[in-house]
């Protein structure tokens, strides 16, 4: 496989930044996954494409719009009707996906070229997005695991809830870099830091 | 304005976009009915009220949503998915919905 380059890496800077004299509060990263897969289900198939995203990855979808979850390896949630973002730290998830789901029950899409994710971590976390995004951030509203796709100033993002203070955030590989400085800047003044 | 996407939820209008009159109807495209096509491409109600139109929420799950906005309030009073016929599994359920 042909390594894979970080769009961000010009303006990715380790270290702690901003306002962090009284503490980071903001902890950013890119997780690099090794596969990005979007999966869609014909009307009617969904059942059978999330038995067969269960046999692949081992991930029980739960029933209800943005459902999703995480094992820390691989991730899904539900962005759309019928429609699926895995992914995988290792590669190769759409060459496998491709084998059951086949064009009676759905399509695979590949994007692992085509997105990267951006981990946003912390007691701040909310906070910070909640600049960026018109939704709701409080657990109650986006539990654990769930999924939300929603726009920043027309940069198409993805975000899913991996813990209580964390979110990972699938942003166009082409829109990623100023999406991140946007993102940094939007930390300035709680303290972040970058690993 | 919130538009209350029946999978998002309520969300902002400017992740939507508007795709036209929901009042059209097409005909065949195999009709040589002129004045149907007529009516289709130019004919509009024009209410001052609640109206019909077909939305698309392009900035979130990309679907087609059948909306009822008032023309002189812009409150909606209703929102559903075009393919409302083929339901799909992963919907949200009726009691979550505004």
């Amino acid at each position: 496989m042909v390594e894979r380059q970080s769009p961000l890496e010009p303006e990715f800077h380790t270290g702690s930044h901003g306002n962090f004299e009284h503490g980071v509060e903001i902890l950013l990263t890119e997780t690099r996954p090794g596969s990005i897969v979007q999966l869609t289900a014909w009307p009617g198939e969904e059942k059978t494409l999330m038995a067969a995203i269960r046999t692949f990855t081992g991930l029980a979808l739960p029933d209800g719009a943005g459902g999703g979850l995480s094992d820390g390896a691989k991730s899904v949630f539900g962005f759309a009707p019928g429609k699926f973002t895995v992914t995988d730290e290792a590669e190769g998830l759409a060459a496998a996906f491709a084998k059951v789901v086949t064009p009676a029950i759905g399509t695979v899409t590949d994007l692992s070229h085509g997105r990267i994710a951006i981990r946003i971590a912390g007691p701040k976390a909310e906070w910070v997005l909640a600049k960026f995004f018109a939704i709701d951030f409080a657990l109650p509203a986006f539990p654990i695991g769930a999924g939300r796709s929603t726009t920043h100033h027309d940069v198409f993002a993805q975000i899913q809830r991996t813990s209580a203070d964390q979110f990972d955030i699938y942003v166009f590989r082409s829109f990623a870099r100023s999406f991140w400085k946007a993102l940094c800047h939007a930390s300035e003044e709680v303290g972040y830091e970058v690993q | 304005m919130l538009i209350t996407c029946p999978y998002c939820g309520p969300r902002d209008v400017i992740e939507f976009t508007y795709q036209g009159d929901g009042n059209r109807e097409r005909p065949d495209p195999a009709s040589q009915n002129f004045e149907a096509w007529n009516a289709y491409v130019y004919d509009r109600l024009n209410p001052a009220g609640d109206h019909n139109e077909i939305w698309q929420h392009s900035g979130g799950c990309r679907a087609h949503l059948r909306v009822v906005r008032n023309t002189l309030t812009h409150e909606i009073s209703s929102v559903a998915f075009v393919r409302g016929d083929h339901a799909p599994a992963t919907r949200r359920k009726a009691e979550d919905k505004a």
